[in-house]
């Protein structure tokens, strides 16, 4: 992760309007995100997480303020079009639904139908497509139909889709909550794989804590402001003010912290299994009639 | 919980794309029964077959070849009750809240009473049972469902089932896509209907959380089959059985079965983080250790 910002969000506003009411959604939003980073953005259900995805790539337009990408100024009104596809292509999304994004009727088709829009030349194209379904483990289904795969593999069929077009940075809008656990383990794989190999900026929006967990940066949204921003274990410490804010932590912090409540000297800050597999054994060598 | 069941499958068999290149066995010889008054759970890797099982428990489905039957009954032989089986054992789909239709929450929520040809009053009623049932007070009854956020236009959308007071509620994943806080009112939502109706619910997830939490038993489909089941602790504690078949268990039941293997005398079938902290208070403060 270099420091080099990538993202710059300075005072943004949004809202959606209807004829009766105007509904603030994001409020004088400030964030940069660097180059490379994997930021996980959390908040309950109608925080404003979506919409500032969407925002990103202008798939929606701010009232005001102003979004830098790589330093150029997409909310700027004379932004010629060319530049927005551009724009488009350097920070790629994939949703929640896998159904709702494929188009094709042959995988590598699919993954084909972004570098084919942006013009490129078809032994380009050919040399993505195999690459990116390499990089997604996903070869062997290349001439498979995507409606006979698994929920994990048509995520990863779309992950592909968005690598042919060379992203910089994906931002992932809970690309994993329709999925089994199984499902869930690859597209995670993939998604880390992606940003620790490729170098390329993650933003992973989800309501799974577990998955939070492996971003370098966790991003609490609540009521359209940004509420919390730091490492996971600064964030998922605050056991009470992320539940105040109808989240949760994992399983296990919130375990550590429900036996410090209770009387029980442990450390707090555990974020995973083996984390707290391991705290337990630290305090409690004795306990170990280990194998 | 009486030990009868009220629903039974025997031999059930479905296949997709009978005589085309599509064939596929999607049900294969399951026989199963869910006890009267549970909550039941079904889990299973995409695919495995859940969704398509419970859609033979109200005949959406008809078998290949095997039985279902509710409450005793075949619900294929030709009875005028079970033309009504819709009304006995309702169904909620994944995300209902896209079949929302009607222009108030109060009409949406008749819609199924009104079909069951129950009186004015009663329906009134029932529509107000059923969204305090989902924690949805009487002031939205005049609204458009439309207007209402995600997490509410779900509990809407589940209320119009339970109005129905179905003998049996089978929901499809019913908190997909809601954050922790909506996840919770959707579960005490159900469980209030099971609470105060008695009647007996089963809900598809992939949410092994919420299983572990709620269900009084879990039912593993895999590859058409059944390939386990149980009450939820003696499932959930086969955590290489279950990881065989693509899924896997609470992060705080595989915390404690680690434990277990390393040898602390702690339990391997532990559903909750209050069970464990409980568990763990009592094995560290019991013995003076702290």
């Amino acid at each position: 992760m270099s420091n080099t910002p990538f993202i710059q969000i300075e005072n943004l506003n949004f809202s959606y309007e209807d004829e009766s009411r105007r509904m603030a959604v994001l409020k004088n939003l400030n964030l940069t995100i660097e180059k490379g980073s994997f930021v996980a953005i959390l908040g309950h259900n109608g925080s404003g997480k979506s919409t500032l995805a969407k925002l990103l790539n202008l798939m929606l337009l701010p009232d005001s303020g102003r979004i830098l990408i790589d330093g150029v100024d997409i909310t700027d009104e004379n932004l010629s079009e060319d530049a927005l596809y551009e724009i488009r292509r350097r920070i790629g999304m994939v949703f929640q639904n896998p159904d709702n994004q494929l188009v094709a009727t042959v995988v590598e088709e699919d993954i084909a139908f972004g570098p084919e829009n942006l013009g490129v030349e078809p032994k380009e194209i050919r040399r993505r497509v195999d690459e990116a379904m390499e990089l997604l483990g996903i070869s062997e289904y290349a001439k498979h139909s995507p409606a006979k795969l698994s929920g994990g593999q048509k995520q990863r069929v779309a992950i592909a889709g968005v690598i042919a077009m060379l992203p910089e940075c994906v931002v992932f809008d809970e690309a994993t909550a329709m999925l089994d656990p199984k499902g869930r383990e690859e597209v995670m794989n993939a998604i880390t794989m992606l940003n620790r190999e490729k170098g390329i900026t993650v933003i992973h929006i989800t309501h799974n804590m577990e998955e939070a967990v492996l971003a370098d940066r966790v991003i609490v949204i609540h009521d359209g402001e940004i509420v919390k921003d730091g490492t996971p274990r600064s964030v998922f410490s605050d056991v009470e003010g992320l539940v105040s804010r109808e989240l949760d932590v994992p399983q296990v912090t919130q375990l550590f912290h429900l036996l410090k409540t209770r009387g029980i000297s442990v450390t707090t800050d555990v974020l995973t299994e083996e984390e707290a597999v391991k705290a337990f054994v630290d305090l409690y060598p004795e306990k170990n009639h280990g194998k | 919980m009486a030990n009868e069941a009220v629903i039974k499958t025997e031999e059930l068999t479905y296949v997709y794309g009978k005589g085309t290149p599509f064939y596929r066995v999607a049900l294969d010889r399951v026989s199963l029964s869910i006890e009267k008054g549970s909550v039941t759970g079904i889990i299973g890797h995409t695919g495995s077959g859940k969704s398509t099982l419970v859609q033979h428990f109200n005949r959406l489905l008809k078998p290949e070849s095997g039985t279902v039957s509710v409450s005793g009954k075949d619900i294929w032989e030709k009875t005028d009750e079970n033309g009504k089986i819709c009304f006995k054992v309702g169904l909620v789909f994944q995300y209902p809240e896209y079949q929302l239709f009607e222009e108030t929450v109060e009409a949406d929520v008749a819609y199924g009473p009104k079909n069951m040809g129950l009186s004015e009053e009663e329906i009134n009623e029932r529509v107000k049972r059923s969204l305090q049932l989902v924690g949805l007070s009487e002031s939205y009854l005049q609204q458009s469902p439309f207007e209402l956020s995600g997490g509410q236009k779900r509990r809407v959308a589940i209320a119009g089932i339970m109005a129905m007071e179905p003998e049996v509620l089978v929901l499809d994943e019913p908190a997909a896509g809601l954050d922790p806080q909506g996840r919770k009112e959707i579960f005490s939502g159900i469980l209030r209907y099971r609470e105060q109706t008695g009647k007996t619910v089963i809900i598809v997830s992939h949410s092994m959380e919420d299983m572990a939490s709620y269900c009084d038993s879990v039912i593993v489909m895999n590859r058409g089959e059944v390939f386990l089941s149980g009450q939820t602790r003696e499932v959930f504690s086969k955590a290489d059985a279950l990881s065989s078949v693509h899924l896997n268990v609470p992060q705080i039941t595989s915390f404690m079965s680690k434990l277990q293997k390393m040898g602390y005398p702690v339990p391997s079938d532990v559903l909750t983080v209050e069970d464990a902290a409980d568990v763990l208070v009592k094995l560290l403060g019991g013995e003076g250790t702290c």
